[in-house]
């Protein structure tokens, strides 16, 4: 499944909000037409990881490196970083509602991407916006063009904004959180949207998402985060199967099963999430059932067989 | 060209400047009560501590300027120590501007409430009044009164706190339209308690936040306002000094002494400045919303 | 749109009414009753003034009153004013043309500087022309307008010399420079306290539209800074802007009046301040009524234009 080589490669990526680190030197890579499942709770960083990818962040301090096409997307010029933003990588939102712009027809919304980057003339513009509303789903796409975001449900609203992210063919979508605002039955219909258009662009994704259900069957790896940093990191099929990290299992173990019985607890992950503050060795131990006294130290990330890495001492 | 200007856009607020502006806004409004209880003590104790009487003529020294033959700020057409007056007048103005803002206050709440609360044809019947005298410029509508009405000081304060009440009672319509739905509201209802005493014991206490900005905001006004109809000669009445009836004579006094123009006019942009600070302050201490500005 | 319009129209037409009737009670309401010129006044005798009262039909029921009075307005005939018998509508609508230039060129002026003022406070935010700004627009609404104007004067007109002291021309005529050099002062004096108000609330506008997702989109699409600030911000900006606009007429028709008085401007406000002086009633009244008219046209015009911009604004009136 990986195409011709790498496209993304993030070494020990921080992003500090003043004292505080939301992500804590997190390196991960991807290869062209793959997709990356970034998974964890709110809060662990991984909205912040994707805004910092494309420099969408203020007040933060950005340091490590993103290698990207040859680019450093942390140290890039920010005239160079525009270009690459809509052009090279495209993002989507978590609410689909409130990203687009209330006074703006949605056809105008998207050819603006059109035109700022491909320089599209008007009626090039409104052709290829035709085109890519017919490929997202969008019924009786000539029609839509002069429709207000108010006008449309949330499902026709996250397709649109699928339609603006990948309108110059990005070699990168960075889908955050793209079907918790939506109802159940459309959460399917746009995580299979998504899928069939990395699929058949060869678009690689990193799809950032807390629900474990939704990452299954749409992506290649699955990096999970915790507190700022990547825990584990695996092939889907691997993760699910054989998950190394306490903190992987206890998500596993937390997703309802049909098959448990009535009276058993619901399995849980005890405690909270701490502040993303620096805290001494492994960010998990406090709520880790396997905690023990080298975790006082931070376990780096090891190997646990092909392409599969944890950062626990007490793996196996 | 424009985007060197615009540079980057802010987004997520930068903890430093945030703080920054928090502070700094913070030190205003502190400064601004530190002048006002300056300008209340003044007042308040003027007889005690003013050098002079506010009648005492000095005719040999009519028109003095500031620091000069034992006039601090000056003296009058008449020999009259500039700093007593204003000391004295503060007293009038001062309280107009908080009598006023009473009226304000307790109007503009009460039709705000009731209407909100009690909804039906007296919110509308309300609601309709509000908007209609929110049409009228309220410079006309003081004009217009205080002309006709003997004035004096519960007079001036009774006129300004009526045509100043609306916007807050626009406000408190809106914030009690929201709680009337409350929880706490319903148990009170439930248990039978009237609703004027609802509105007093559960309602009040949930909208003290605009209450208090509109109250030194509504002061602020409310001295402007007394100002601008003394000057007129609508207002206070000589003898008696207002910071607005000392500029009666501004427009000829400044061609004469400008310092004497000058000195009440510092004094009302001084006491109406502070109340702008506090108000500030305050609606950004107990803005729930305080990630933003 | 259509209904909206008729909707918006009626309203303002009740608003109108409304306006009529608080007007017309407040004049009979005042000490004196609308002869307070004469009751008032020790040797007019009472023969006189009731045959006053006849000729103004003072003496019919106060409704029947009302309905002639309004009916008048409506049709033009606003009456004959106290103080020299002349048309009211003649007397007031002399003055109009004065008043709405300085109206008019202080609206436009404050609009530009303080929607620019505004802008560059919220882009450079934390700065210290946010900061200096800030504390000038609140000195600036602290300041009596009467005051400052004199001020004004005194320095630019009597010390200085650059500009003339009052009124809208010079004794002999004038032409258009002339009255421009006329119009600077109050023009700078009323917008003042609007430009502060424009400044901070375009500001507060502006942050709060900024944190929005759409603007977050809007910069991930790889959008120039100017375009996201002008086409996304500012055009969603534009609503609240309007409203603020509307919002601000009675401020700036009371503002007018403080102005005219102050620098013998020959409006409408400087007529009202005069009649009030002679207690000259049908002026006062058609004065208060053009001030409120101004108003609810204002307002009607700010609401239709929302309409017109914001593509969501209609299903909220309809």
């Amino acid at each position: 499944m990986s195409g011709s080589g790498r496209l993304l490669a993030v070494e020990d990526l921080t992003v500090a909000f003043g004292p505080t680190k939301a992500v804590d030197r997190i390196s991960f890579t991807l290869d062209a037409g793959e997709t990356l499942g970034l998974v964890g709770e709110s809060g662990c960083g991984k909205s912040t990881t994707a805004m910092a990818l494309i420099r969408l962040l203020q007040g933060a301090e950005t340091g490590g490196h993103a290698w990207f096409e040859g680019v450093d997307l942390v140290a890039v010029a920010e005239e160079r970083m525009r270009e690459i933003r809509g052009g090279a990588i495209g993002m989507i939102f978590q609410d689909p509602a409130t990203a687009l712009h209330p006074m703006i027809r949605v056809g105008d919304q998207v050819a603006e991407t059109l035109r700022t980057h491909r320089r599209l003339g008007a009626k090039a513009a409104r052709a290829r916006t035709i085109e890519l509303f017919r490929q997202v789903g969008v019924a009786a796409p000539e029609e839509r063009l002069s429709v207000y975001p108010h006008e449309m449900s949330g499902g026709m609203c996250q397709r649109v904004i699928i339609a603006m992210a990948i309108a110059c063919s990005p070699r990168l979508l960075l889908a955050d959180e793209p079907t918790t605002a939506l109802d159940v039955t459309v959460q399917a219909q746009i995580l299979e949207l998504l899928h069939s258009i990395a699929r058949d662009g060869a678009m690689s994704m990193i799809l950032i998402t807390h629900d474990l259900g939704v990452v299954a069957g749409v992506t290649n790896r699955v990096a999970v985060m915790y507190a700022g940093v990547i825990v584990e990191t695996a092939p889907t099929d691997r993760l699910f199967a054989d998950p190394k990290h306490p903190y992987t299992q206890g998500l596993l173990r937390s997703i309802p099963r049909l098959d448990s019985g009535w009276d058993e607890d619901m399995p849980t992950i005890a405690g909270a999430v701490h502040d993303a503050h620096a805290l001494p060795g492994c960010r998990f131990a406090p709520r880790c059932p396997l905690a023990a006294e080298v975790c006082r130290e931070a376990p780096p990330l090891r190997s646990f067989g092909a392409d599969h890495q944890a950062a626990c001492w007490r793996a196996s | 060209m424009f985007d060197s200007v615009v540079g980057t856009l802010p987004a997520v607020t930068p903890p430093r400047r945030h703080a920054s502006r928090l502070f700094f806004r913070h030190r205003l409004a502190a400064l601004g009560l530190v002048v006002i209880v300056a300008l209340v003590l003044s007042a308040a104790f003027a007889p005690w501590l003013s050098p002079y009487n506010p009648d005492d003529l000095d005719m040999a020294n009519r028109y003095a300027p500031p620091l000069s033959a034992g006039h601090l700020l000056g003296s009058d057409d008449l020999g009259r120590d500039v700093l007593t007056r204003l000391m004295y007048a503060g007293q009038v103005s001062l309280s107009v501007g908080v009598a006023a803002m009473a009226v304000t206050v307790i109007v503009g709440f009460a039709i705000g409430a009731f209407a909100a609360y009690l909804g039906g044809w007296i919110d509308v019947a309300l609601m309709r009044v509000t908007d209609t005298m929110l049409c009228f410029p309220s410079v006309f509508l003081l004009l217009f009164v205080a002309a006709f009405v003997t004035p004096s000081l519960a007079s001036i304060s009774l006129m300004i706190g009526l045509t100043c009440w609306m916007e807050l009672a626009r406000v408190i319509y809106g914030q009690i339209r929201v709680l009337r739905s409350a929880d706490f509201v319903a148990a009170a209802r439930m248990v039978g308690a009237p609703a004027w005493r609802i509105i007093l014991r559960q309602i009040l206490p949930n909208v003290m936040a605009p209450i208090l900005v509109a109250a030194t905001l509504n002061t602020a006004n409310a001295i402007l306002l007394e100002s601008y109809i003394s000057f007129l000669g609508y207002g206070i009445q000589p003898p008696q000094a207002s910071w607005g009836n000392m500029l009666t004579n501004a427009q000829s006094d400044f061609l004469v002494d400008p310092w004497l123009a000058l000195m009440p006019g510092l004094a009302i942009t001084l006491a109406v400045t502070s109340f702008n600070f506090i108000g500030d302050g305050l609606r950004d201490a107990l803005d729930p919303k305080m990630s933003r500005r | 749109m259509g209904r909206f319009l008729v909707n918006r129209v009626a309203q303002s037409a009740v608003l109108l009414v409304g306006v009529s009737v608080i007007g017309f009670a407040l004049m009979h309401l005042a000490p004196g009753g609308p002869l307070a010129m004469y009751t008032l006044n020790p040797t007019v005798t009472a023969q006189d003034i009731q045959r006053v009262k006849v000729q103004f039909g003072l003496d019919q029921p106060v409704w029947v009153q009302y309905f002639k009075w309004a009916a008048g307005i409506f049709t033009g005939n606003w009456g004959y004013s106290f103080f020299g018998g002349q048309p009211v509508r003649e007397v007031v609508f002399d003055r109009l043309p004065a008043t709405f230039e300085l109206m008019g060129s202080a609206l436009c002026l404050s609009l530009l500087i303080g929607v620019a003022i505004g802008v560059l406070s919220a882009v450079k935010r934390g700065s210290l022309l946010d900061h200096a700004t800030a504390v000038a627009a609140m000195v600036a609404l602290s300041l009596p307008t009467f005051w400052f104007g004199l001020l004004a004067i005194f320095i630019f007109a009597q010390t200085l010399g650059w500009l003339p002291a009052g009124g809208n021309h010079s004794t002999d005529g004038g032409g258009f420079l002339d009255g421009l050099r006329h119009l600077i002062l109050p023009v700078a004096v009323l917008a003042l306290v609007l430009v502060a108000q424009w400044s901070r609330y375009t500001r507060s506008y502006l942050l709060e539209i900024l944190n929005q997702d759409f603007i977050r989109t809007a910069r991930a699409k790889g959008l120039r800074p100017s375009r996201v600030l002008v086409n996304h911000a500012l055009r969603a900006a534009l609503v609240p802007l309007i409203t603020l606009g509307g919002l601000q007429l009675p401020l700036l028709v009371g503002g007018a009046l403080v102005t005219e008085t102050v620098f013998s401007w020959p409006g409408m406000g400087l007529l009202f301040v005069n009649a009030l002086g002679s207690r000259d009633y049908p002026v006062l009244m058609a004065i208060l009524m053009v001030g409120a008219f101004v108003v609810v046209l204002g307002n009607l015009i700010a609401d239709i234009l929302i309409a017109l911009v914001d593509p969501r604004a209609k299903i909220a009136h309809v």
